[in-house]
């Protein structure tokens, strides 16, 4: 097959990109098959940082196993968090409290705008402005501080448990969010200007790797990557959980299907999501924070599945529960594993330079991918 | 007309180079806006908010007695087994022999701020402190036991 | 009044008075030489902690404070710590055309300071052909990058060093077109007359429109030339790790980071010298009374306050721009700088020959 190391019979180059590598933020490895500055083929190594979440889930009981889930995809650990637990309130078949309901609402939508910020500045760094990574991190930051007071982490929260949340919201949490609506209002001009409206950052995003609604389905896709190419597929609409059903917010949709429309996607989600906590946040209704339930938690025999959006796409928790404290078998459906699965497909043909803006736009975090 | 556009093009491009290097020169020239803590320097006026989530801690009041019954719900709770509670056989007022927490062993190095503990707490024995530089050289030293030497466990508590 | 020239030139009477005619010149050379290393090693310092001070402003950052005041010592830190590490050669790679390429790169950004006027009548060789040499020696430089790129065996490099190729030798065009501009309303190639043809006025502002279009094309296309972002393709971090100096590590890294520096510092200084005249103080038109105020500035002032202008402005762009894609970049140039610095030049011919600039 090879003629010499790292060269195909064509004459082809293959080269590494990561697992140590600038561009894959995490340990990402991809074998990239060029001609010249052309790639031909993209081969995605996975396996780097495999913690076998899901076996080791076998072994926790339903009230461990949900801190092991926020070390999935990171940057929406609560949202990770929050699926987990509307699994096993479904096996338990508990309601939970209207106010822990909002709680877990306006908690989600701050980790989406997080993630969101921090995706928008590590995709300006993917294409190689550095600048607004740093101002990202501002806003970023607030969200974090707000957790922190509230949740007693900036990142691995644990905060949703079966039956509601661990604590009762901090005093300060509704000045503090308010505050940080005021800073994002005066700041979000600013992303158009730096980057959005950039004529060097619009030329590196348009018309670049192109998905089509059919191979988004195809695919998997879900979350932004496929709504970038026209395809409904919000969680949040079609299967509302929580309180989403009563909310006021639109779908986010764009039908280019290119690079630039899944960053756009990923712009107005954001605004959405301060939409949702505008209405929220002044409603926060009084109550219990959680349902008072057993010490030992334990599911009826049987199988339940539950989905939420994530920042990235479709996170779907399925359990299989034997009758015992600790489920049978836990497997996660996350949203990056389907979408890393269309970088082959949409970047063949485009240029090496096209690559990494294509990996920015599925927003791809690599223990997600591996678990 | 083919000119034209080619100017509008040049034009809008230029325009949108300005637009943001006009923002950064804004924070270049604007230093108040800078955001960055720094972190050895303010050791002293840093405050983390009260339920940040740094080690588990076990209070004791000025008489070193603690509120832990030993009634190993912690342990229970704990996924990652971090907590271990070592027994041993008291003499209370009346003679009779009563079990009471010999050690509370924290292994610092296993644990994820998980909260699960505290939750599962009756007695309201732990807590969690607002540490958060846990470096060490030796790993040894992570492995804490978190009853004072000598203490006892407060009167009133079951 | 004390001024570089007046030392100069009292260094070049006592010498002649102590030494013989050959004597005298040779320790001339080694002087200069002294003094172009030492240069380099200032501005290396100089331009690393601006560059990290101007990134960290834009970036709301505080940037280096902890070494020296302010940390103003930072960068010699960070000498001190590449100068004790280890130089690797990789495996497999060319031993002697890797270890030449980063000595080709300074020598390169060394001749380069030949021509440059630093202040009035202060200047190490005022050939004729000054500009000519200028452009001639600058696109040298793309021969140690591609020279690193090909000896490091290693694939990243050699696409950096292929990107860069192209890169430099089509922003060659436009620099070239947009320094002919200068040449073609001074009359010569010279640097000193080139200055001295400013004394009433830069010529940015005595050329009307055309002449700033030439400068904005000047400084897009030196940016590319010296592969500074946007146009870093050579080393896009993002997609090529390190570029075409992936594999040098130590001293020899350090030489290509410095003689980047360098010839940022010194198109800034050229771009100054053509358009905002060189140590020429800021004089209009016939205003005697004014002229004399600015002429009470010394020249070396005005020579380095100009050129650390561009180079901020530079810096500026790095810190706010993406990078662009490798055909972007050269549709960039072919489609746009070059017709547009093309039919510049031919408006400032006709303005040249029709006496229009003031």
């Amino acid at each position: 097959m090879f003629e010499e190391v790292g060269t195909t019979i064509d004459g082809d180059m293959i080269i590494n990109v990561g697992p140590q590598h600038p561009a894959t933020h995490g340990v990402l490895h991809l074998v990239i098959t060029l001609n010249g500055e052309t790639i031909k083929k993209v081969e995605p190594h996975l396996g780097f940082i495999h913690r076998s979440i899901e076996k080791m889930c076998e072994s926790l009981s339903y009230r461990q196993f949900i801190y092991v889930t926020s070390r999935m995809d990171y940057l929406s650990a609560h949202i990770n968090n929050h699926a987990c637990a509307l699994c096993v309130e479904k096996g338990l078949q508990v309601e939970i409290p209207p106010r822990a309901q909002v709680i877990r609402v306006l908690m989600d939508e701050l980790t989406r705008i997080a993630s969101h910020e921090l995706w928008w500045g590590a995709m300006a760094m993917d294409l190689g402005a550095f600048t607004p990574f740093f101002h990202a991190f501002r806003e970023r930051e607030s969200i974090n501080d707000i957790m922190e007071e509230t949740c007693g982490a900036r990142l691995t929260m644990n905060y949703m448990v079966p039956g509601g949340v661990m604590q009762d919201l901090h005093p300060n949490f509704q000045k503090r969010t308010k505050e940080f609506l005021q800073l994002y209002k005066r700041k979000i001009h600013e992303y158009d200007e730096l980057v959005t409206g950039n004529i060097i950052f619009q030329n590196r995003m348009k018309n670049v790797g192109y998905l089509s609604a059919e191979d988004a389905v195809s695919y998997g896709c879900s979350g932004p990557a496929a709504r970038g190419s026209g395809v409904s597929c919000d969680i949040r609409k079609i299967y509302p959980y929580e309180i989403y059903d009563k909310l006021e917010f639109d779908e986010v949709l764009e039908t280019a299907g290119d690079s630039f429309a899944r960053y756009m996607i990923r712009i107005r989600e954001m605004q959405q999501s301060i939409r949702i906590i505008e209405q929220l946040i002044d409603n926060i209704p009084e109550g219990d924070f959680q349902t008072k339930t057993k010490a030992v938690l334990k599911l009826p025999k049987g199988e339940f599945y539950t989905r939420v959006e994530t920042a990235r796409g479709e996170l779907g928790v399925y359990i299989v529960s034997e009758g015992g404290t600790t489920p049978y078998r836990i497997k996660f459906r996350s949203p990056g594993f389907s979408n890393l699965s269309v970088l082959d497909h949409i970047a063949r043909g485009s240029k090496l330079g096209d690559l990494v803006a294509m990996m920015g736009t599925l927003d791809l975090v690599i223990p997600d991918i591996d678990r | 007309m083919f000119i034209t556009k080619y100017i509008k093009d040049v034009y809008n491009g230029v325009k949108s180079l300005l637009v943001g290097m006009k923002r950064t020169l804004y924070y270049f020239t604007h230093h108040k806006e800078i955001i960055t803590q720094q972190y050895p320097d303010n050791r002293d006026t840093l405050v983390l908010p009260e339920r940040f989530k740094g080690e588990v801690v076990m209070p004791h009041d000025e008489n070193n007695e603690h509120r832990c019954t030993g009634c190993q719900a912690c342990e229970l709770a704990c996924p990652n087994g971090t907590i271990k509670v070592i027994f041993k056989n008291e003499l209370n007022a009346e003679g009779k022999k009563k079990k009471a927490i010999d050690k509370l062993v924290y292994h610092l190095e296993l644990c994820t701020m998980c909260n699960l503990c505290i939750e599962a707490c009756p007695s309201d024995a732990i807590k969690m402190a607002q540490t958060f530089e846990h470096s060490v050289f030796d790993r040894n030293e992570l492995t804490k036991i978190l009853n004072n030497p000598g203490s006892k466990i407060m009167d009133g508590v079951e | 009044m004390w001024s570089f020239s007046n030392i100069a030139n009292n260094l070049h009477e006592w010498l002649s008075n102590t030494f013989n005619p050959t004597m005298t010149l040779i320790i001339e050379m080694v002087l200069a030489g002294v003094a172009v290393i030492g240069l380099f090693a200032a501005l290396g310092l100089v331009l690393v902690i601006m560059e990290r001070k101007v990134s960290a402003w834009m970036q709301i950052r505080l940037g280096p404070n902890r070494v020296g005041p302010k940390g103003m010592l930072q960068s010699l830190a960070d000498t001190l710590k590449l100068l004790v590490k280890e130089g690797l050669t990789p495996n497999g790679a060319d031993k002697f055309l890797f270890n030449l390429a980063p000595f080709i790169a300074m020598i390169v950004a060394m001749l380069l300071m030949a021509p440059i006027a630093f202040a009035k009548d202060f200047q190490l060789w005022d050939l004729n052909i000054g500009v000519l040499y200028v452009s001639a020696v600058s696109s040298l430089m793309v021969i140690s990058i591609l020279m690193a790129g090909w000896s490091s065996n290693n694939k990243y490099s050699l696409m950096g060093a292929m990107r860069s190729g192209a890169q430099i030798v089509s922003y060659e065009l436009s620099a070239g077109l947009s320094v002919l501009a200068v040449v073609v309303m001074t009359g010569s190639l010279q640097v000193s007359d080139i200055i001295h043809s400013q004394a009433d006025g830069w010529w940015i502002f005595k050329g009307h429109i055309p002449m700033v279009i030439a400068f904005v094309t000047f400084i897009i296309a030196v940016t590319a030339e010296t592969n500074r972002a946007p146009f870093d393709l050579a080393e896009a971090e993002s997609e090529l790790t390190a570029g075409f100096h992936t594999e040098y590590s130590g001293m020899k890294f350090a030489l290509f980071f410095l003689a980047e520096y360098v010839n940022v510092f010194i198109v800034c200084a050229i771009g100054a010298t053509l358009f905002l005249g060189g140590w020429m103080p800021f004089h209009i038109g016939n205003w005697t009374a004014f002229n004399h105020v600015m002429d009470y500035i010394p020249s070396s002032i005005w020579f380095f306050g100009k050129t650390f202008f561009l180079i901020f402005v530079i810096m500026w762009f790095r810190w706010t721009f993406p990078r662009l894609r490798i055909d972007q970049l050269l549709n960039l140039e072919w489609k746009y700088l070059l017709p547009i610095s093309m039919i510049n030049l031919l408006i400032v011919t006709a303005m040249a020959i029709l006496k229009w600039h003031f």
